[in-house]
């Protein structure tokens, strides 16, 4: 960043650098709280450390001035600590805590420089949450069927649903040995839910910290009899890493919990007979336990797939075609061993029937949390159930649903931090209103002659019957090739068998995704152009037979970002996707990298060799919030191209903002955009641009 | 094209019983099909004992087994035949699906879905109760001794919809559901084809569910039998099981780098 570089000019005087802060962060300062002491202390740094906390106290005033203030009175001190790299980083770890937790948790994470600094040179061996979450979940996930999802907390602990591990682990001189403390407690945190260490009653577990310390210990040896059995490998690692011993007082409960059957409750009895005095050895990979909320966590869990059960037996008792209640009943096999994935059969009236999957992994979880499937589990109910009501619980289907309609999280790129701002953009999907049914008939009328001539040029780019020469095999016999063949064979040479002509049809495999802008300032016949540009594109694409969508996209600050849909891949070109072409209105701003990520996705998942985005737009990315504006947007849009590249996807823009020349190449990279100068010929030019784009 | 004259009967015998561990009266259900002249469908992730199935099928039977690999240049030419030209004339030569109507064998298309579309012109008329097959070419219409049984496999796992297979197709046939084998039984099957200890063939197939617990979370597949039977035979040759499984199960899964890890600690675990 070329504020940032190193400059030899002479420092700044301390009234220079008020003047620019009352500027940045004017709307902190007041008469009690002026500039002076901060400027003062910058002043007396060298010019390279005051262009430095100039350039970020600029950059965070955009989130938040309060925060640049706090960055401001702490720079000198911890560029003085950490240099400017390592100030830097220390800036964007409070401001993406400033993004995730508000500003309090962010000052506090600036303010926390000493611990900083501190964590920063155990880095050096140590090992961070976000370097091995991307390996421990697949990890995890593989030693069952129940998927837990990990998350970074102050201290390891699980609530069955979810893995809390330490932000860092930096115990050892070795990354490994880390790596392996990581390893050890996630894959003990797992056994906890597997071996079900919350499934006594609420009220059996020690309320002392002391006594839910001592339980955590006991249940980390009876879990490490399991890994025995199961993982011997991890076992290994949990040998080298459980020092020191654990006292005498330990040794019975030790071999008693050894035992294949030992459960929670054993382990509870334990806890009774050890001595007041009892200590456990402290082992950096034994988490704590919080069982009031493992077992809020589990008492959902357990509510919701017995209704997901039941609404599976359900649809499968659908699929049999039965009408009366069948009786599916379960045939466990008990294994006493109890370490790997429970078998059982499925039966319907007697009879095995192969589950599905879904049924297979709720079975599955249910027999974690409960150690059986009571019988009023695999009574079918729900949709499609012939006795539906005994017990559904309404909330979770509505909880169900708003997740399902609910929001995606998307990143934004922040250029000034050259950070992903993550899960930053939050995206909904909406239908677009269906307009005017009379729309898409005028426009047709209107255009008519063009559309025929549209058609006619597209029904030339059709897939057309090739003749290949020089084929292994075909229709007909390639007399030049065999000739040659035979003059080759004559000369002692090797006959060649491409000697045959053959038909071949030129497949298209085209799947194109238009993005329209429907932002505030299409308002007018900016809009009217883009959707008869839509009706004309839609009719020569009908003809083409390529596999198209159109989403529209609008959106008021990072909070809500939204997708219109207006034809899905999988929709056809009907009344419904006519009119809804008629509704598209101008709504809001142009946030366009969320807009962008979305249907990145829904495209990157349509097989086809070629994958088109092509956006229309009025103007450059604008939100009137956060900083979106201007360069921000242009740099968030041009990430989010660059991400949609390497997914496979070449992206095109149709613009008609003349000035766009200005922007576009930073963005779309120097070719891929092209500018309509009169939005007239926009109608025309849509059609006419894709058909180059494809042939 | 010097394709060689289509191999003789005696050459497609299977001599040796190979081994195979029936799993749930597939055995029974393909013999019945067999002697009604059903054909057969056998669906099922890859590796998971298809082909060796077909191989004992055969043997069981008496009858002499014709496998066609399936791939997207496969033409409907290259299974029924062509004509070679040779010297100073042109010669017919059976394509393997000719051969085996010929000479009443089982004939097995492996990965039918890899297939050209063209090849179900072939396949129509010889899997429903016509089991006739047109050589156009020759204006010669073979007619399938009741010996012969045509055997298709396919694997649903494929999630791309141009990999379905169609219904006109799957309906002529008798299908057989392929998994993987319940834990025991699998051990044993890896234990006996790789030469390792019972114990060694049990972690292996704890290995194998771990992965396949995985299958859709940042995997297409969990390890197969084969897969597994491979790692045993690198284990019985001394490698350490470690590096065996690493390079026959971790590498053989994914190419990517984080999955890769996270296998190979599932490996670390295990052994």
């Amino acid at each position: 960043m070329s504020s940032s570089a190193p400059s030899f000019e002479r420092p700044l005087s301390a009234a220079i650098l008020e003047e620019r802060f009352e500027e940045l962060i004017g709307a902190v300062l007041s008469s009690r709280r002026t500039a002076a002491g901060i400027a003062q202390a910058l002043a007396d740094e060298p010019r390279a450390v005051q262009d430095f906390a100039m350039h970020w106290v600029a950059v965070t005033a955009k989130s938040s001035p309060e925060l640049a203030y706090q960055f401001a009175a702490l720079a000198p001190r911890a560029v003085a600590e950490l240099g400017t790299a390592g100030a830097e980083r220390w800036l964007l770890a409070a401001m993406d805590v400033y993004d995730r937790e508000g500003l309090y948790r962010a000052s506090a994470a600036l303010k926390d420089l000493a611990a900083y600094a501190e964590r920063l040179r155990e880095r050096g061996r140590g090992v961070a949450f976000d370097e091995v979450a991307r390996v421990l979940e697949p990890f995890i996930a593989g030693l069952s069927g129940r998927r837990l999802r990990l998350e970074a907390a102050e201290t390891a602990w699980t609530d069955t649903a979810i893995v809390y591990l330490p932000a860092q682990v930096t115990l050892y001189e070795a990354r490994e040995d880390n790596f392996r403390v990581y390893k050890l407690t996630a894959a003990l945190l797992w056994a906890q839910a597997r071996f079900g260490t919350f499934n006594l009653a609420a009220g059996a577990y020690p309320s002392s910290p002391r006594g839910l310390a001592l339980l955590a210990f006991l249940e980390t040896l009876r879990l490490a009899a399991k890994l025995e059995r199961y993982l011997p490998g991890l076992y290994r690692d949990y040998l080298a890493l459980a020092q020191p011993a654990p006292g005498a007082e330990f040794d019975g409960a030790a071999a008693r919990l050894r035992a294949p059957q030992a459960s929670a409750a054993d382990s509870l009895a334990e806890l009774v007979r050890l001595p007041a005095s009892a200590q456990a050895p402290s082992w950096p990979f034994v988490g704590t336990l919080d069982p009031e909320r493992a077992a809020a966590a589990r008492a959902e869990r357990i509510e919701r797939e017995k209704s997901a059960l039941r609404r599976a037996l359900a649809g499968l008792q659908r699929e049999e075609g039965r009408a009366e209640p069948p009786a599916f009943s379960l045939d466990v096999a008990q294994d006493d061993q109890a370490d790997a994935n429970a078998e059982f059969a499925l039966m319907l009236d007697g009879r095995p029937l192969a589950p599905p999957p879904e049924v297979a992994g709720l079975v599955e979880s249910i027999m974690q949390d409960l150690g059986e499937i009571p019988e009023d589990y695999l009574e079918p109910a729900g949709e499609g159930g012939y006795r539906a009501g005994g017990g559904e619980p309404p909330e979770s289907e509505a909880q169900a649903d708003a997740a399902d309609a609910g929001a995606r999280l998307y990143d934004e790129w922040d250029y000034r931090r050259r950070h992903y701002r993550k899960q930053w953009c939050v995206l909904r999907e909406r239908d677009v209103h269906p307009g005017d049914p009379s729309f898409a008939p005028r426009t047709l009328e209107r255009y008519r002659a063009q559309a025929r001539a549209l058609r006619r040029s597209f029904e030339a780019l059709r897939g057309e019957d090739k003749r290949l020469r020089g084929e292994p095999y075909g229709d007909d016999i390639d007399l030049d090739a065999l000739v040659r063949a035979r003059a080759e064979l004559a000369a002692g040479g090797e006959l060649s068998e491409r000697t045959f002509v053959r038909r071949a049809r030129h497949e298209r495999d085209v799947a194109v995704l238009f993005t329209v802008d429907m932002s505030g300032s299409t308002k007018g016949w900016i809009n009217d152009c883009e959707r008869e540009a839509l009706v004309l594109l839609c009719e020569a694409l009908e003809v083409l037979g390529d596999r198209y969508a159109i989403y529209g996209f609008s959106g008021i600050t990072h909070k809500r970002c939204e997708a219109y849909r207006v034809k899905r891949f999988d929709e056809p070109y009907d009344e419904l996707v006519r009119q809804r072409i008629a509704g598209i209105q101008p709504l809001d701003y142009t946030r366009m990298g969320a807009a962008i990520r979305h249907l990145t996705g829904i495209l990157a998942a349509e097989e086809a060799r070629t994958r088109l985005l092509v956006t229309l737009t009025d103007g450059k990315p604008d939100d009137f919030s956060d900083g979106y504006r201007g360069e921000y947007g242009i740099e968030d849009t041009r990430q989010a191209l660059i991400e949609a590249k390497r997914a496979g996807i070449h992206p095109f823009c149709i613009t008609i903002d003349r000035e766009a020349g200005a922007y576009l190449p930073r963005m779309y990279g120097a070719v891929n955009y092209t500018v309509v100068a009169d939005v007239a010929r926009l109608p025309l030019k849509l059609a006419d641009l894709y058909r180059r784009l494809t042939a | 094209m010097n394709a060689p004259q289509a191999a003789d009967a005696a050459a497609l015998m299977i001599e040796r019983e190979p081994f195979y561990r029936p799993v749930h009266g597939e055995v029974e259900l393909f013999e019945a099909a067999w002697r009604n002249r059903v054909p057969v469908l056998l669906k099922g992730p890859t590796g998971c004992g298809k082909t060796r199935f077909m191989e004992f099928m055969a043997w069981r039977l008496g009858r002499p087994l014709v496998t066609v690999s399936c791939h997207d240049d496969l033409t409907a030419a290259d299974l029924v035949g062509r004509y070679l030209v040779t010297a100073n004339e042109t010669v017919w030569v059976d394509g393997p699906m000719a051969h085996a109507v010929r000479i009443g064998a089982l004939l097995y298309l492996d990965e039918i879905v890899e297939a050209r579309k063209d090849t179900t012109v072939v396949i129509h008329p010889l899997a429903d109760d016509r089991r006739s097959l047109f050589i156009e070419k020759r204006g010669e219409v073979l007619k399938a001794p009741p010996e012969f049984m045509l055997a298709i496999s396919y694997n649903p796992g494929y999630q791309s919809v141009l990999k379905e297979l169609k219904h006109s197709t799957r309906q002529r046939f008798v299908a057989i559901d392929f998994d993987y084998p319940a834990a025991d039984i699998e051990a044993a099957i890896v234990a006996r084809e790789s030469g390792v200890d019972a114990a060694t063939a049990e972690r292996l197939v704890r290995l194998a569910h771990m992965t396949r617990n995985l299958k859709g979370n940042g995997l297409d597949e969990g390890a197969s039998t084969r897969l597994l039977v491979h790692a045993g035979k690198l284990i019985a040759q001394g490698v350490a099981p470690r590096a065996a499984c690493a390079g026959a199960i971790a590498l053989a899964l994914t190419d990517e780098r984080e999955m890769l890890a996270a296998v190979n600690e599932l490996v670390s675990a295990v052994f």
